[in-house]
Formats: structure tokens, sequence, C-alpha cells
């Protein structure tokens, strides 16, 4: 069981929240000029990281606020959590 | 003494008999530790089910014999001994329920196929209905599924409750029973016996299977792939095809292309063995639990992934916890049994739940992949389908619909919502 730190309410059991997937790169500002192929890997691709992993929370049981953690997926170990307002996180470009 | 009654005794009922006055055991599932040919005409990655299935239908169906299985770890150590052993075919849409109906065929003759008895038990799998809406669902899938070919009924809670004494069909539970399906041809097979005899049946053609030899890199030029670079050296082929489950992304990374894949821990549990109390499989989607019991009598339990990704093979106790309950309240007979160990195995999640069977990006690459919590059941299905992919570099019929592309066009084949919950 996961004990995620929320950065309001403080350290509370997984089932409180509720996963939002990787931290996803920003939605294309002009999706009609994307191909299919280019949507597709927006909408689909992963990058499935095994090891440090940023990723989405959403206090669900709790604040009801959504924040950003970096896990290690091998060891889920938790090693950072982010304010959404105040921490821009961007994920370079691979 | 192995390699005495190694390829050439076949399991019958004689041979068992001279074995035991010989004081031999004919179980010879030994693999020899071959050291890895320069060229082989197929290199297949990951040693199991699904890859061992790959290359046993390259031989049998396509005459390829000069084929590699390199496999990280050992045979029968991954995701192949880690399920719950469950095979059924009563798949909502056309695209997979024939896929899953051709592996349990497949699975009928497989015994006498690879002359090991993979314990192939038709005890029937029950699909529980817990609200108006589930019922009206099951009903759905029970008509598609005949209008497909394959057996399934629909029964009512007294009908479920004829079949299985224990079951509590209270509607003053949590989960009431309003209905399930059932298909009779649906059962367990013993993992292990799969993973043993596709091995020992691999010897006997001449497939070199190749334990701890890991994958570092493929071997890329002008995007046609000739080779793989592992722990035990470079390895050509002319063709090689990806089966490795949760590690599918570390290759597509390696091809430069991109997979919709997450890898995510899938939890399972048994209990102590109790005398048989439970013949057939049953589960339930709305509480994502299923039960069966083992030839041996435990009760094998198994969940839903857990919800965030995750490489460690282990998961978190709430699942057990939500899946367990579900469970005592349909068996409440069972609430006094004790769980003996818990464990998990790292499933490839694909976005509409249904697996990747393709040729890729890079020429001569071929992957398949994807198949999240259902896997096990497909096992000589999916051999069956990605020989032929990679023997005639093109798709079969049944695993075309399953393509890459099927995320561009949007022709997705939706199982997440339909069958293809708990498996």
């Amino acid at each position: 069981m996961l004990l995620i730190k929320c950065i309001f309410c403080g350290e509370r059991d997984e089932t409180e929240f509720h996963y939002g997937g990787e931290l996803r790169d920003k939605r294309p500002l002009n999706p009609n000029d994307l191909s299919d192929k280019e949507w597709a890997e927006f909408l689909y691709s992963k990058r499935n990281v095994n090891g440090i992993h940023i990723e989405q929370w959403f206090h669900s049981g709790g604040c009801r606020q959504w924040f950003n953690i970096e896990r290690n997926t091998f060891t889920n170990e938790i090693t950072n959590t982010f304010n959404l307002k105040k921490q821009k996180i961007t994920r370079e470009k691979d | 003494m192995n390699n005495k009654l190694n390829t050439k005794n076949s399991y019958s009922i004689f041979s068992i008999i001279k074995g035991g006055f010989n004081k031999n055991s004919i179980l010879d599932i030994s693999i020899s530790n071959k050291t890895p040919k320069k060229q082989y005409d197929v290199i297949v990655i990951g040693g199991g089910g699904h890859g061992m299935a790959t290359a046993y239908y390259l031989a049998k169906n396509h005459g390829i014999t000069n084929i590699a299985v390199v496999e990280k770890g050992l045979i029968g150590r991954g995701n192949t001994g880690r399920n719950t052993q469950v095979v059924r075919s009563n798949y909502l849409w056309t695209e997979s329920s024939l896929l899953y109906e051709h592996s349990l065929k497949l699975w009928n003759n497989l015994s006498q196929d690879i002359n090991f008895n993979v314990m192939y038990t038709k005890r029937g799998v029950f699909s529980l209905a817990h609200s108006y809406q589930e019922a009206r669902d099951v009903a759905r899938r029970v008509t598609a599924n005949k209008l497909n070919g394959i057996d399934s009924i629909y029964l009512t809670p007294k009908e479920i409750k004829d079949y299985i004494p224990i079951i509590n069909i209270s509607p003053k539970v949590r989960y009431p029973i309003f209905g399930a399906s059932l298909q009779k041809r649906g059962g367990t097979v013993h993992h292990d016996a799969v993973a043993w005899g596709l091995a020992r049946r691999l010897n006997q053609i001449g497939v070199d299977i190749l334990q701890n030899c890991e994958v570092k890199n493929l071997i890329i030029k002008n995007n046609i792939v000739n080779g793989i670079e592992t722990n035990k050296g470079d390895i050509f082929a002319s063709k090689i095809a990806v089966a490795v489950a949760g590690s599918s992304t570390r290759f597509a990374e390696m091809g430069k292309f991109k997979l919709p894949i997450e890898s995510h821990p899938l939890q399972a549990w048994v209990s102590e063995p109790i005398k048989p109390i439970l013949n057939p499989v049953i589960m339930s989607n709305a509480v994502h639990a299923y039960v069966s019991q083992a030839e041996k009598g435990e009760l094998v339990i198994g969940a839903g992934i857990d919800k965030y990704i995750g490489y460690s093979q282990r998961g978190s106790f709430s699942v057990i916890e939500n899946a367990t309950s579900a469970i005592i309240e349909l068996f409440p007979s069972f609430s006094k049994v004790k769980l003996l160990r818990t464990w998990a195995g790292l499933v490839d999640v694909s976005p509409d739940a249904c697996p990747i069977i393709d040729l890729t990006p890079v020429k001569n690459l071929y992957i398949n992949c994807g198949w999240g919590t259902g896997g096990f059941k497909a096992t000589p299905g999916s051999g069956y389908v990605f020989a032929h992919t990679v023997a005639n570099n093109e798709p079969h019929v049944l695993n075309e619909p399953f393509s890459f592309t099927r995320f561009e066009s949007g022709k997705l084949i939706d199982e997440h919502g339909a069958a293809g919950v708990a498996h």
C-alpha cells in the first residue's frame, strides 16, 4: 500500500486517492493540423517508465485537489511531491 | 540419465508403467543449457507461454525449426506461472471472441499435440451480474456469444444456486446476484504444465531455449532488425518476434517506436488447501474478483489490476482486502479459511484492454503485447496467430483487427466496458 503525502492534508492511505496517470505532454494547441498518427500518439502513447516517474494523483477522499508526485515505479518509493500552482514541471520532450 | 530418457520417449500409459519398473522418472522436463548459435531463422524474445507457443507453431505450422527462444530469467518463473489459470472465450466483441475461441479450441487438443497433460478441465466459468443493468449486459453478451457460435447460457439466481449450492443469493447484501452467464467449456488449465510441456516439446523439436539470456539491445541497421545484443553475446536472426508482456515498452524504445502500453501489478492469492467445495470458476466484474478451487484444494482468488503503474511485482493490500471481502460475501462458508500467500505479476495493459499482435515500424521485428490481465487463456491462440504473422510477414485473419493502426483509425475493440475486466 502506498502512503502518499498530499501537499495539503499530509500523509494518507493510497485508497483515499485517485491515480491520474503519468504527467502528460501539453495538449496540442492545433489538433486539426495533426495527422491521425500524431494525434493517436498524444492520446495513447505511454512512457511507461521503469524507474523515476512523475505522475498525477487526485485526493478524491480528502481535499479534492490534484497534485504531482515523483515515484520510483520499481521500488514504489515516493521521492518528491509537487504543488501544481507553485511549481511548473515540464517534461523534457523525447 | 536425463538424456537417455529424453526426447524420444513420449508419455503414454505404457511408458509410465515401464518407467515405474525401471525406477526411472519419465517426467523429464530438463531444459538443456545450450550455447547460442550465431544465426537463427527466428529469435523469439520472451520464454513465457506466448513466446514458447509462438516457437511451437512456427515449427508445427510453418516448418521453421531453426529458432531460439530467449528468456531473461528461467522458464516458468514469469507471468505464465503467476496467473490464475482461467480459460474461457465468452467475450462480447466478435474480434476478441473469435481470437479467444480459436485459443479455447487449441487448448482442447494441446495435451495430445505436445504430449504433455496440461490438465484442461471444463469446469464452467460463471460471470455474475450484480445490478439490473449488469444483468442486461450479461444477457446481451450471452446472445452475442451464441451468434458467434460460442456456448454460453444465461442463468437466474435460482439456477445459479442449483449449480453452486454454497453461493449466497440473498438480495440483502452489498452485491446481490441478479443473474450470470455460464460458459461450460470454460475452466482451468494447469499453468505450470503449460510452461513445462511447451518447453519439453520445443526441446524435442530442436528449438534452442536460452535461459538467463538478457537482451541488452536490438541490432538495427537502416530500420531493419537483424539481431540482438545479449549478455551471452550477439545473436543474429532474419526475424525477431517480441512477446515480453510487461517489458514491451523497453523493446519499443530499442526500436524507436511508441506503444500505448502501461505496466501494472496484478495480484492473486491462494488459501490453505481445503476439501473439494467449489467446482466452477466464479467471476464478478462489478467487484473485480474471481475465485476457483485448484486441484490441490486451494482457493485461488484474483482481482483487477492495481491502479498505478508499477514494475515491482507487488501490489497494494487494499486490492486484496476489497476482492476478498466480496468473495466472502458471495461464499460465507469461506470466511474462516486462511490465506497462505499472495503475489503479483506484471501485466501490460493497452487502452482498450485488447492485445496488439502486429508488425512493427522496424522491418522484420514483430510484437505481441498488451494482453493485460487475460493473456494466459490465449496462450496457444496467441502463439498460433503470431507465428503466422512472423512467418508470412502479414497478420492472420484473426489478429488483423489487433493492429497498431487501430489507435490511429479509432477502430478500437472496447473490451474494457464489455467483458474483459476480470479474467
